[in-house]
């Protein structure tokens, strides 16, 4: 069904390579809504999680059905009616999760993310392959804004997991800078989002060109041995 | 994807485009009905049960000693509270005087649609408490009329309305200071709170109208 290769290629691609947030820079509006705290990063890439295996999946077993010219409408319509289908299931019948959860789930349908692996891959992939992107691309999604919610809410606040007895009453946020701690409201507020991202951007970036650099190093030598004798 | 034989025209290309695009919106609302269909009860059961849960907050036990959730009545659709489907109202009184009513309302005008409300008014006309059952206002933003959302544990946004009453505050005054009212609101989220104040003040003066009519009829209690 699927090698141990193509499932490599398809988790490297969604948690690093194609990364949705710094690297397709996708599904900036609720990156910015949500990400005040890690928490609250944390649990709208879950929900992302399951919507978009479960809408990668319904368009890669319906992909030979739909003609290519009305595939955006369709996929929409799918994307939307599967949304709501979890947002109602959720509701109904795990409810607890759903007072944590509840609120992220309808902001995922404004997520291009879901549109755009929808498009991207699972218009051309079969079900299993477009159901583990969905997953790898929604982890990737996850450390981004669990990372990217983490600084803002250390900077802005001096907390981090602030919200965590929403989820798990019995935790508590911690405090990791003093309680005098002044606070840093542009952190929270979009702009420092926008900043933060940025600067997530650029250290991927940075990381790649070494990386490349090494990589050009190490196969020059060889190249340089051979052109000497 | 599915290629079409060379043969059809373009009026049958676009004809069985249309029918294929008719199938999936046929198929696909009937999952959202199903879906919705079967969800319903479920999801109404836990609305009411959070909804006994909230009435605590806006009026404390020890101030009646009426069985509340018996002693209700059922109000038609009344826009004056934003309510366009029959609404549950609640009697609390205490010996059998009057203490307070107990009522939903709805701000049509958040910024994500309706905000619910459960208000109870004193028989005085004073504001016992107020909070939000159900809304989609933004997270982290504006959802800090949620008494759970609240950063401000020791006085959460949505108490400010305790204690109000017509007779002290002006009309005038039932809005966010922004507006030239005593609400206090945060920054970056004004609609919520002007929406809600708006709501509130409504409620009490529909409150102040009909309360003795309330309070006197007994058919519809149970």
């Amino acid at each position: 069904m699927i090698t141990r290769d193509e499932f490599r290629t398809i988790a490297g691609n969604g948690v690093w390579k194609q990364n949705t947030s710094i690297v397709q820079i996708l599904g900036l509006c609720p990156l910015l809504a949500v990400t005040t705290n890690a928490v609250n990063g944390i649990m709208l890439s879950l929900a992302t999680i399951l919507v978009m295996a479960l809408s990668n999946v319904a368009v890669a077993s319906l992909r030979n059905f739909i003609p290519h010219e009305i595939r955006i409408p369709v996929f929409i319509l799918i994307v939307a009616a599967l949304v709501t289908v979890v947002d109602l299931l959720f509701n109904a019948n795990l409810h607890e999760l759903y007072l944590v959860l509840g609120i992220f789930i309808p902001l995922i349908v404004t997520n291009c993310i879901v549109l755009a692996r929808v498009e991207a891959f699972a218009a051309k992939n079969p079900p299993l392959q477009s159901t583990f992107d969905g997953i790898f691309m929604g982890v990737g999604m996850l450390w981004t804004l669990a990372l990217l919610g983490g600084m803002r809410e250390l900077l802005g606040n001096g907390t981090l997991f602030g919200g965590i007895d929403m989820v798990f009453p019995g935790l508590q946020p911690i405090q990791l800078l003093p309680e005098s701690y002044p606070g840093f409201l542009l952190a929270l507020l979009p702009p420092g989002a926008f900043i933060l991202l940025g600067c997530m951007i650029a250290w991927k970036n940075w990381l790649d060109a070494r990386a490349a650099a090494r990589a050009q190093r190490r196969s020059r030598r060889p190249a340089a041995v051979a052109g000497a004798h | 994807m599915t290629v079409a034989p060379k043969e059809f025209s373009a009026s049958g290309m676009a004809l069985r485009t249309a029918a294929i695009l008719f199938v999936f919106v046929i198929l696909f609302t009937g999952l959202l009905s199903a879906a919705y269909l079967w969800t319903r009860p479920a999801i109404e059961a836990s609305a009411a049960e959070e909804k006994m849960k909230l009435v605590d907050e806006v009026l404390p036990r020890g101030e009646y000693d009426n069985a509340l959730l018996a002693d209700t009545l059922t109000l038609p659709p009344t826009p004056q509270l934003g309510l366009d489907e029959p609404s549950t109202l609640y009697r609390a009184r205490l010996g059998g005087k009057p203490v307070a009513l107990v009522f939903e309302a709805v701000a049509p005008d958040g910024y994500a649609g309706k905000i619910r409300l459960l208000i109870a008014v004193r028989a005085d006309g004073q504001v016992a408490g107020v909070r939000v059952t159900q809304h989609k206002e933004t997270p982290g933003l504006g959802d800090y009329i949620e008494v759970r959302k609240d950063k401000n544990k020791a006085r959460p946004w949505i108490t400010q309305f305790t204690g109000l009453a017509l007779a002290q505050v002006a009309d005038g005054e039932w809005k966010v200071k922004k507006d030239g009212g005593r609400i206090d609101y945060h920054a970056g989220a004004t609609v919520t709170p002007r929406a809600v104040s708006k709501a509130v003040l409504k409620a009490v003066k529909w409150a102040a109208a009909h309360r003795d009519q309330f309070f006197a009829e007994t058919g519809a209690a149970k």
